[in-house]
C-alpha cells in the first residue's frame, strides 16, 4: 500500500511538469510553425537570393543535432537578452524546428496544383492575394499528416531543455530520483508520462487530420 | 589567423577523437536498429497473437517515448533491478533499440505496401511461409523501405549526439568538455556543428550512392524524421 | 457599337525554349462576337488564348483590350485580368471554397465588395448557369460539368467585357459536355463576346459568328462557319474540317468529294 501511495505522489509530482512540457512543444511548434511557413514561402516564390537563403538556413539546422542547435542558441540568446531557461529553451527548439517544418509547407505548397494560381490570376489577383487566399489554406491542409508527425517529434525533443535544468517531466524524475535513490521507478514513470502524452497528442491530431483533410 | 590555428590546436585532436566515436556509435546503432526491427517487422505481419502484441508494445513504446528518457532509464534505471550497463553499452542499446522501433514500422509500410499477392504467389508455387519471406516479401521490401531507412541513417549521426548526457566521449561530449575548459562555449559549439555538418553531408552522399545503385521503380514511402 | 475591335492581336510570336510556337498572329474580335478556334494540338491555340490576359507572355507582338495596350510597359496585369473572363479545360476550382466560395472569393479579395452583396452576385451567376442548389457543395462533390459550370460562374461574376474558353469540354465525359455547351450557347445568345478553343463543331457550326483555323503557329483560315465548312479556301481547312467530323461523329454531309 506504501508503495502505491508513493508511486501516486510520483507521478503527482512529475504531472506537474506536464504543463511545462506541453508549454515548450507548444512554444517551439508555434515559433516553428510561424519561421516555417514564411521560409518556405520564401524558398517557392522568394527569387534566387531569398530562396538560396532559406535553402541554406534549412539545410544547416537540419545537419545539426538539436541539442546542438539548443546550446548555440541559448548561449547567443543568454548574451544578449535575460530570457529564462523555460523560454530560451522554447524558442531555440522552435528555431531547430523551423527549418524542418519549411521542408513539409514547401513540400506541400509544391504539390498544389499549378493550375489553382493560374486561375487565381486569371480572375485578377495579384500574386500575393493568390498566395495567400488561394494557394496557402490548401497547402496547409495538405501537410497536415507531416506536420502531425513533426508535432509528436517536437513534443519528444522538448525533454532537451532537461539540459538547461527546465523543470519538465525528465528534470523532476531526475530530482525524486537524486532524493529516493530509485532511479528506475522515477524514470520509467517519467516514460509513462511521456507516452500518455504523445499518445494522446497524435490522436487529437488525427481527429484534426480527419475533419480538415483536403480533397482534391 | 594566428587565432584561427592555435584555436584548431586547441580543440583538434579532441574533436577528431569525438568524431571517431561519433561514427562508431552511429554504425552499430543502425546495425543494431536492422538487427532488431527487421524481426519486429516480421513479427508485427506475419506473427502469432503474442509476438505481434509484443512487438507493437516494444515499437510503439520505443516511438512513444523520447530518446533521452530511454538512455536515462537504460542507463540510469535498470541498475535498479541489478541490470548494469557501461555507458557504451547503454549508448548502444538505447540508440540501436530506439532506432530499431522507427526501422521497423520502415520496413513493415515496406512489407505491406509489397501486396498479399507476392505471399499468395510464393506459397502456390509450394514455398513454407518461410520461404517466401527470405525470396520474394524481404528482397522487394529492403529496396521499398530503403529511402525512409536512408533518412534514418542520415538522421543517426546526429540522434547520437544525445549520449553526451552520460559522459560517452563522442562530438558532443568533446564539445561540453572544450567549452569548459577554455570558458569558451560558442565558437567550440560553432564548429562542433560545422563537424557535424560534414559528417551529416558525407553520410547523405554515401547513403544516396547506395540508394541510386539499389533502386527498383515502385512505390516511395515517406516518413520525415529529424 | 464602338468602331475599335474589343480584342486587337498584332503579329503576336511566342516560343518555348527552341520551338517556336505561335509564329505571328494577328486578328481582331469585335464586340458580342463569337469566335471559335480550331485546329490540330499543340499549334499553338492555348497559347494565343493565353497571352490575351497575359498569363503567358508573348515574345514579340502587341494586343489590345478595347483602348488599352496591354503589352505596353505600364499596364496593371491585374485590373487587365478583371476584364477578362477565362475558362480552363482542367477547371481549377478552388478545391479548398465550395461552389459559392468559388465564385465569391473574387468579389471579395480582388473587387473588395462586401459579404452580402457578393453573396448575392454570386448567387445569381450561380443561377445563370444553373447550379444554385449546388452552391453549398465543394469541387470533389461535383461532377466534371458542374464543376465547369461553376469555374463560368466564377469568370462570369466578375462582368468581364470578353470571355475565354480554353478547351472547356475536353476533359469532360461525353455526356456531360452538352450541359456545358449550353451554358456558353446562352451566353453568346446574351451578347457576351467569347473566344473559344474546341473541338466540339456542332457548337463551332451553330453559335460561331467567325472560325478561325489554326496549324503550325499561324492562322491558315478566318471565316463564317459557312464558309469554312462547305467552302473554305485551304486545302488543309477541308481535310482538318473533314476528318474531325468524321471523328466527332458528327453527321458527315459534306466529305472531301462533295466540297468544291
Amino acid at each position: 500500500m506504501d508503495q502505491l501511495q508513493n508511486f501516486g505522489l510520483l507521478v503527482y509530482y512529475l504531472s506537474q511538469g506536464v504543463g511545462v512540457t506541453l508549454g515548450v512543444t507548444a512554444i517551439a511548434l508555434s515559433t516553428g510553425f510561424v519561421f516555417g511557413t514564411i521560409l518556405a514561402l520564401l524558398r517557392v516564390y522568394g527569387g534566387p537570393l531569398l530562396g538560396g537563403f532559406a535553402a541554406a538556413y534549412s539545410m544547416v539546422i537540419r545537419g545539426v543535432p538539436v541539442i546542438v542547435v539548443l546550446f548555440i542558441l541559448f548561449f547567443v540568446i543568454a548574451q544578449f537578452i535575460n530570457l529564462s531557461p523555460f523560454l530560451a529553451g522554447a524558442f531555440a527548439l522552435g528555431i531547430a524546428s523551423s527549418a524542418y517544418q519549411s521542408e513539409i509547407f514547401r513540400g506541400a505548397i509544391i504539390s498544389v496544383p499549378p493550375g489553382q494560381m493560374m486561375a487565381a490570376r486569371a480572375i485578377g489577383m495579384s500574386r500575393l492575394k493568390a498566395i495567400l487566399y488561394v494557394i496557402l489554406p490548401q497547402a496547409l491542409r495538405l501537410a497536415i499528416p507531416s506536420w502531425s508527425n513533426e508535432a509528436a517529434i517536437v513534443l519528444k525533443d522538448s525533454s532537451l531543455v532537461y539540459v538547461l535544468g527546465v523543470p519538465e517531466i525528465l528534470r523532476r524524475a531526475q530530482y525524486v530520483s537524486a532524493r529516493t535513490h530509485e532511479p528506475f521507478i522515477a524514470f520509467a514513470a517519467a516514460a509513462l508520462l511521456y507516452f500518455v502524452l504523445t499518445f494522446l497528442t497524435n490522436r487529437s491530431l488525427d481527429v484534426v487530420e480527419r475533419r480538415y483533410r483536403l480533397q482534391m | 589567423m594566428n587565432d584561427l590555428m592555435v584555436f584548431i590546436e586547441r580543440v583538434g585532436p579532441d574533436l577528431i577523437e569525438g568524431t571517431i566515436i561519433t561514427i562508431q556509435l552511429t554504425l552499430v546503432a543502425l546495425a543494431l536498429g536492422v538487427v532488431v526491427g527487421l524481426p519486429a517487422a516480421l513479427a508485427r505481419v506475419y506473427g502469432g497473437p503474442w509476438l505481434r502484441r509484443f512487438a507493437v508494445a516494444y515499437i510503439e513504446i520505443f516511438r512513444g517515448t523520447p530518446l533521452l528518457v530511454q538512455l536515462f532509464v537504460v542507463y540510469y534505471g535498470l541498475p535498479d533491478l541489478g541490470i548494469t550497463f557501461s555507458r557504451f553499452a547503454a549508448a548502444y542499446i538505447t540508440l540501436g533499440l530506439n532506432s530499431g522501433a522507427y526501422q521497423a514500422e520502415y520496413f513493415r509500410g515496406a512489407i505491406q505496401a509489397i501486396g498479399s499477392g507476392q505471399m499468395v504467389a510464393a506459397r502456390a508455387i509450394g514455398m513454407t511461409q518461410i520461404k517466401a519471406i527470405r525470396y520474394i516479401i524481404l528482397p522487394q521490401a529492403v529496396r521499398l523501405a530503403l529511402p525512409a531507412w536512408s533518412n534514418e541513417a542520415i538522421s543517426m549521426v546526429k540522434y547520437t549526439a544525445i549520449v553526451f548526457l552520460i559522459a560517452v566521449p563522442d562530438l558532443m561530449t568533446k564539445a561540453k568538455i572544450l567549452s569548459s575548459r577554455y570558458f569558451n562555449p560558442i565558437p567550440v559549439y560553432i564548429t562542433v556543428a560545422i563537424m557535424y555538418i560534414i559528417l551529416v553531408a558525407i553520410f547523405t552522399v554515401i547513403v544516396r550512392n547506395i540508394e541510386r545503385k539499389m533502386e527498383t521503380p515502385g512505390l516511395e514511402l515517406e516518413v520525415e524524421r529529424h | 457599337m464602338p468602331d475599335r475591335p474589343i480584342v486587337k492581336i498584332e503579329d503576336l510570336h511566342k516560343a518555348y525554349g527552341e520551338t517556336e510556337v505561335i509564329k505571328g498572329i494577328s486578328l481582331e474580335v469585335q464586340e458580342q462576337e463569337v469566335v471559335v478556334i480550331i485546329g490540330p494540338s499543340g499549334t499553338g491555340k492555348s497559347t494565343m488564348l493565353r497571352c490575351i490576359n497575359l498569363l503567358t507572355r508573348p515574345d514579340k507582338g502587341r494586343i489590345w483590350l478595347e483602348d488599352e495596350e496591354i503589352t505596353g510597359a505600364h499596364t496593371d496585369v491585374n485590373k487587365i485580368r478583371q476584364r477578362i473572363g477565362m475558362v480552363f479545360q482542367d477547371f481549377n476550382l478552388f478545391n479548398h471554397l465550395t461552389a459559392l466560395g468559388n465564385v465569391t472569393i473574387g468579389l471579395t479579395k480582388v473587387l473588395g465588395m462586401n459579404k452580402k452583396e457578393a453573396h448575392e452576385k454570386a448567387m445569381w451567376e450561380l443561377e445563370r448557369v444553373g447550379l444554385v442548389d449546388k452552391a453549398k457543395l465543394y469541387p470533389a462533390q461535383l461532377s466534371g460539368g458542374q464543376k465547369q459550370r461553376v469555374a463560368i460562374a466564377r469568370a462570369l461574376s466578375m462582368d468581364p467585357h470578353v470571355m475565354l474558353f480554353d478547351e472547356p469540354t475536353s476533359a469532360l465525359d461525353p455526356e456531360l459536355i452538352g450541359e456545358v455547351l449550353t451554358v456558353m450557347q446562352k451566353l453568346a445568345r446574351e451578347g457576351m463576346t467569347m473566344l473559344v478553343v474546341t473541338h466540339e463543331m456542332g457548337f463551332a457550326r451553330e453559335v460561331s459568328d467567325r472560325i478561325i483555323f489554326m496549324e503550325h503557329g499561324v492562322i491558315v483560315e478566318d471565316g463564317p462557319p459557312k464558309k469554312l465548312f462547305y467552302n473554305p479556301e485551304h486545302k488543309r481547312t477541308r481535310e482538318f474540317l473533314w476528318k474531325i467530323t468524321e471523328l466527332y461523329g458528327q453527321d458527315a454531309e459534306t466529305s472531301p468529294q462533295e466540297l468544291n
